[in-house]
């Protein structure tokens, strides 16, 4: 079954989110990757503000193409998320609480996500045409200069995503597999 | 002798860019639908529907495939008789890639240095690969590469008493550790024998070679054939969500080697495997 849910994403709506959840997300999220994450990092560490208020904010991992002169955006999937691990701690501790990426986490990120109930979304990796279709406009805030890394605000409806790993740490792609392996054997 | 002027191995390039990036070819498009027919995981079958949906939207509203939209290697091989005229192969190559991805919208995900960063703003340099071949004509393949896959590649320098077993074992040990990472399902380049550079070369060129074909002797033949089965019973499956869809394809490519080596590399790609190829 599809959850249909709306941002922002409070406590109690993430609480509600499991890992293996399929949902349809609408609200508005913010785009940063590599560099953006590093530059946001650094900001806080002079303790300067962020571009946007990361109260129950999401940010999707993605640097997508440019748009086509009429067009919202380009192609826009998402990054290999591990990438943001560094920084993805320090950013849920002043608490943006959910990820959009793709690919495996490291255990500090996920003890934070358990302390600030935070959620990680999975976009299809490679499903970046399909994806910009759920978006529906674009808003570039800051960190022009980075190009397809700037920091952008989105609005996006029904935005086709699975939990990866939920607030109390259950990690789909642990489970998955072996749940895969576990009914394959059985026949 | 024929002359080629260089401006039309620009335009050649730039076309080739923006062709490969949008639409996905037909051998990985014929794959994704037989690894679907065949797909039993549960989240897997609504994943790899997305994903035949995504290269559907991509080639009707000419959009790329995949935001990143890559390096662009390129693969040249020139016929011996060819007189190049009108500048130098190399700026024209560079020149078709910096048109193609601004005409085609095409994302800049060139760094000028690999440890200071800096965008090149035009994705330039390309990644040149250039053969001298008998003829008069030449023949280009682009083939943009993303870094998602490309990070989970691995190089090996075995002793030569590892054997088949022990590049077996690196191959499934390289597919378990890139795991959900490089978007699966996943395509798999294997290049073996060489040099340490020349077994690199071998793995990357091998991920050109049309899905579904193989090496031309039969040893390496059964090998691809054994792996890609060891590969998709490990149940990692698409996006990594579990299911038997972990690879589209693996193809093995070889060089002779020293008494003393056994290299072996391996190039990940992802299931937007992309290439493009014309004769000039």
């Amino acid at each position: 079954m599809t959850k249909k849910i709306t941002l922002p994403l409070t406590e109690e709506l993430a609480k509600t989110l499991k890992a293996g959840d399929s949902v349809l997300l609408t609200g508005t999220i913010y785009t940063s990757r590599d560099a953006g994450h590093k530059r946001m990092c650094e900001a806080l560490a002079r303790g300067e503000k962020l571009p946007f208020d990361p109260t129950d904010a999401t940010i999707y991992y993605v640097g997508p193409t440019p748009a086509k002169p009429g067009k919202i955006i380009g192609s826009a999937g998402p990054t290999t998320s591990g990438r943001m691990d560094a920084y993805a701690p320090t950013l849920m501790s002043v608490g943006a609480r959910g990820m959009i990426g793709k690919g495996a986490r490291l255990p500090e990120v996920i003890e934070a996500m358990k302390k600030y109930s935070g959620v990680y979304f999975g976009a299809i990796g490679g499903a970046g045409a399909l994806l910009s279709e759920c978006i529906k406009s674009c808003e570039l805030i800051a960190y022009e200069d980075l190009g397809a890394e700037a920091l952008r605000k989105l609005y996006v409806e029904d935005m086709p995503l699975v939990v990866i790993i939920d607030s109390e740490g259950n990690n789909l792609y642990e489970s998955g597999r072996s749940d895969y392996l576990k009914n394959r054997s059985k026949e | 002798m024929r002359e080629i002027d260089v401006k039309t191995i620009s335009e050649t390039v730039a076309r080739l860019c923006i062709d490969a990036n949008i639409h996905l070819p037909d051998d990985v498009k014929n794959a994704i639908g037989r690894c679907r027919e065949c797909e039993d995981g549960k989240i897997a079958c609504g994943i790899l529907d997305n994903i035949i949906e995504n290269y559907k939207i991509a080639d009707s509203q000419d959009m790329p495939i995949c935001q990143d939209t890559g390096m662009a290697c390129v693969f040249i091989e020139i016929g011996q008789d060819v007189h190049l005229t009108g500048g130098n192969l190399y700026d024209a190559v560079n020149e078709g890639v910096r048109v193609g991805y601004r005409d085609g919208y095409l994302r800049k995900s060139v760094v000028k240095d690999p440890v200071r960063r800096g965008n090149t703003g035009d994705n330039t340099p390309a990644m040149i690969y250039t053969d001298i071949v008998d003829g008069e004509n030449i023949r280009i393949t682009v083939a943009p590469k993303g870094f998602g896959s490309e990070n989970m590649s691995a190089i090996r320098m075995f002793k030569p008493s590892a054997g088949i077993e022990g590049i077996k074992d690196f191959i499934i040990e390289t597919v378990e550790n890139a795991g959900p990472n490089p978007c699966p399902p996943m395509v798999i380049g294997v290049g073996i024998g060489g040099t340490f550079d020349k077994a690199a070369l071998l793995a990357k060129k091998a991920l050109l070679r049309p899905l579904g074909s193989h090496n031309d002797d039969e040893y390496y033949a059964e090998l691809e054939t054994e792996m890609l089965e060891k590969i998709n019973d490990l149940g990692i499956g698409p996006q990594g969500f579990g299911g038997r869809t972990t690879a589209l394809g693996l193809n093995i490519e070889t060089l002779p080697t020293h008494i003393a080596g056994m290299p072996c590399a391996i190039n990940i790609n992802c299931h937007v495997t992309r290439h493009n190829t014309e004769v000039i």
